[in-house]
C-alpha cells in the first residue's frame, strides 16, 4: 500500500467520524481545563497548608503530594470510580455530552485529586523562590502576614507560576486520555470506538495523535508568548 | 510627663537552638539619638537590630518602645512596625512596584490614606532623598545607591519614630556610599533617631551620638563616639578598630 492510499484512508476515516473526534476532542478540553481550573485553586490552598507555620496542616499536605506523586494515575482514577460508590456516594447518570455524567464526575475528580499534588508543588515553588527579603521588608512596614502574601509575595510569584500553570495544563490534556478506562468519552475513548466501528485500527490512532499534538502545540505556543510577555513585564532583582 | 527613653532593652537574649548569640543587651536611646553599632562579623548586630522589630523573636529579656513592652503578648506588632521603619543591607524594594508605589503602597494599605495624598507624600520623600524623577519607573533600572535612597523614602512614609539600618552601605558601589550617607546625615541632623549597625567608622564618628561595641553577646563597651574610638579600654574593642580604621 503506497503512501497515498494510506493518507487516503486516514482522511476517509476521519471525514466519516468527524463528529465523534470532534465532539471527543471538546470533551478532552473541557475535561482538562475544568481540571487545571479547579486544581489551580485548590493546589494553592494546599500551598499554602505546605508553607504554614502549623506542623499539622503541613503534614497533611506533604503526605497528600507525596503519596499522590507517588502512585500511578490509572490507579487513582479506578479508586476514584470504584470508591466512590463504596462511599455511598451514587451519582446521578444522566446524559453529558455524550458521556454519562458519574462517569465525566469520576474522570474529573481523579484527574483534580491528581493535578493539584502538583499544582501544589508548582505555586509552593513560585512562592518559595521569592527572595525573604521581600517578606521581611513587607512586615517591617507593618503588613501582616497575609497581606504580605497578598500584595508583595503573591503578585511576584505568579510569574513563575502562570507559566508552570500552562505547562500542566498540557500535561493534563494528555494524561487524561487514561480516564478512558472508565468509559469516560474523550478523545482516547472514542479512538478505541471508531477502531472497533470502522475495523481499521491505525487511521483512528493517527487521528487522534494528530488532534493531541495540535492541542498541546497550540497551548505551548500561548504558554510562550504568556512567558514573553510576563518577562517584558519582569522586573525582577531588586 | 514624657519618659527620657524611646526605647529600652534590658537583659535581651536570642538563641538559634543551641547557638546563643546574644547572651544580654542593654540599651537605652533616646529621641534624636544616632546609635552605631560595631562589632566584629557574627557577633549578633543584624539579630539585635531584627530583635526591635521581632523580625527575630527574641529568646527573653524586655524591649520598651515608650514604655511598653513589645514582646508583650497583647501588643499589635504590626501596630509598633509602622513606628519602626527599618532599612536592609540588600534594599529589597518590591521589584514588581514603581518607585513610587514602593513608597505607598503601606500609606495605602495600612494607614487608608487616599491615593492622590499618599502620591503627593511620595513625591515630597523622593525630592528629600533627590529622587524625584525616579517615581514612575521600577526598581530594576536603579543603580545601588538609589536603590537604598528610595528604600529609605519608603520607610520614611510611615513616619516613623525610630528607623533601624543594618549595614545600609555594605552592599553598594563604593562610589555610591556617599549619596546614602548624605541622606542619613540629613535625616540625623531633622532629629530623626536611627540605630545603624555600620562598617563605616567615619559615619559613626561623625553622626552618631552614642556608639556601642557588640561582641561574645553582650554590649562590650557603649559610649560618645570619642570615647570608644579614642579611649578604648577593652582589648577586644582596641584589636577590633585596629583592623578597621
Ligand atoms: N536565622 C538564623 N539561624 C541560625 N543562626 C543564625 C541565624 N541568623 C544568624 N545566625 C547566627 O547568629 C550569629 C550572629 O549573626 P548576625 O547576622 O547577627 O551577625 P552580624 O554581627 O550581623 O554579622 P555581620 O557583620 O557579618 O553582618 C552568626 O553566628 C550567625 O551564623
Ligand atoms: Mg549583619
Amino acid at each position: 500500500m503506497g503512501i497515498i492510499n494510506a493518507l487516503t484512508s486516514v482522511v476517509n476515516v476521519f471525514a466519516k467520524y468527524d463528529d465523534l473526534f470532534l465532539h471527543a476532542l471538546l470533551m478532552t478540553v473541557m475535561l482538562s481545563l475544568a481540571t487545571v481550573l479547579i486544581s489551580s485553586v485548590l493546589g494553592s490552598l494546599m500551598a499554602l497548608m505546605k508553607i504554614s507555620g502549623n506542623p499539622i496542616l503541613r503534614g497533611i499536605a506533604t503526605a497528600y503530594v507525596s503519596f499522590i506523586r507517588g502512585t500511578p494515575l490509572m490507579v487513582q482514577i479506578f479508586m476514584v470510580f470504584y470508591g466512590l460508590p463504596l462511599l455511598g456516594i451514587n451519582l446521578p447518570t444522566f446524559e453529558f455530552m455524550g458521556s454519562d455524567f458519574s462517569r465525566f464526575f469520576s474522570g474529573l475528580l481523579a484527574l483534580v485529586i491528581n493535578s493539584v499534588a502538583y499544582v501544589c508543588e508548582i505555586v509552593r515553588g513560585g512562592i518559595q523562590s521569592i527572595d525573604e527579603g521581600q517578606m521581611e521588608a513587607a512586615r517591617s512596614l507593618g503588613f501582616n502576614k497575609r497581606q504580605s502574601m497578598t500584595f508583595i509575595i503573591f503578585p511576584q510569584a505568579l510569574k513563575n507560576i502562570l507559566p508552570a500553570l500552562g505547562n500542566e495544563f498540557v500535561s493534563v490534556i494528555k494524561e487524561s486520555s487514561q480516564v478512558s478506562i472508565i468509559g469516560l468519552a474523550e478523545l482516547m475513548y472514542i479512538t478505541t470506538t471508531v477502531r472497533s466501528i470502522s475495523f481499521r485500527s491505525f487511521e483512528p490512532l493517527l487521528i487522534v495523535s494528530i488532534l493531541y499534538f495540535i492541542l498541546t502545540s497550540v497551548c505551548s505556543l500561548l504558554i510562550k508568548k504568556m512567558e514573553k510577555k510576563l518577562s517584558v513585564s519582569n522586573r525582577s532583582s531588586n | 510627663m514624657e519618659r527620657e527613653f524611646i526605647l529600652e532593652v534590658k537583659n535581651l537574649g536570642k538563641s538559634f537552638k543551641d547557638l546563643e548569640v546574644l547572651k544580654s543587651i542593654d540599651l537605652n536611646v533616646k529621641k534624636g539619638d544616632v546609635v552605631a553599632i560595631i562589632g566584629p562579623s557574627g557577633s549578633g548586630k543584624s539579630t539585635m537590630l531584627r530583635c526591635l522589630n521581632r523580625l527575630e523573636e527574641p529568646t527573653k529579656g524586655e524591649i520598651l518602645f515608650h514604655g511598653e513592652n513589645i514582646l508583650d503578648k497583647k501588643v499589635d506588632i504590626n501596630k509598633i512596625r509602622m513606628q519602626i521603619g527599618m532599612v536592609f543591607q540588600q534594599f529589597n524594594l518590591f521589584p514588581h512596584l514603581t518607585v513610587r508605589r514602593n513608597i505607598t503602597i503601606a500609606l495605602t494599605k495600612l494607614r487608608n490614606m487616599p491615593e492622590a495624598e499618599a502620591n503627593a507624600t511620595a513625591d515630597r520623600l523622593l525630592e528629600m532623598v533627590g529622587l524625584a524623577e525616579k517615581a514612575d519607573v521600577y526598581p530594576a533600572s536603579l543603580s545601588g545607591g538609589q536603590k537604598q535612597r528610595i528604600a529609605i523614602a519608603r520607610s520614611l512614609a510611615m513616619n516613623p519614630e525610630i528607623i533601624l539600618f543594618d549595614e545600609p552601605t555594605s552592599a553598594l558601589d563604593p562610589e555610591m556610599v556617599g549619596e546614602v550617607l548624605q541622606v542619613m546625615k540629613d535625616l540625623a541632623k531633622a532629629g530623626m533617631t536611627m540605630l545603624v549597625v555600620t562598617h563605616e567608622m567615619g559615619f559613626a564618628r561623625e553622626v552618631a551620638s552614642k556608639v556601642i561595641f557588640l561582641d561574645g553577646g553582650y554590649v562590650l563597651t557603649e559610649g560618645a563616639p570619642e570615647e570608644v574610638f579614642e579611649h578604648a579600654e577593652h582589648e577586644r574593642v582596641k584589636a577590633f578598630l585596629a583592623k578597621v580604621m
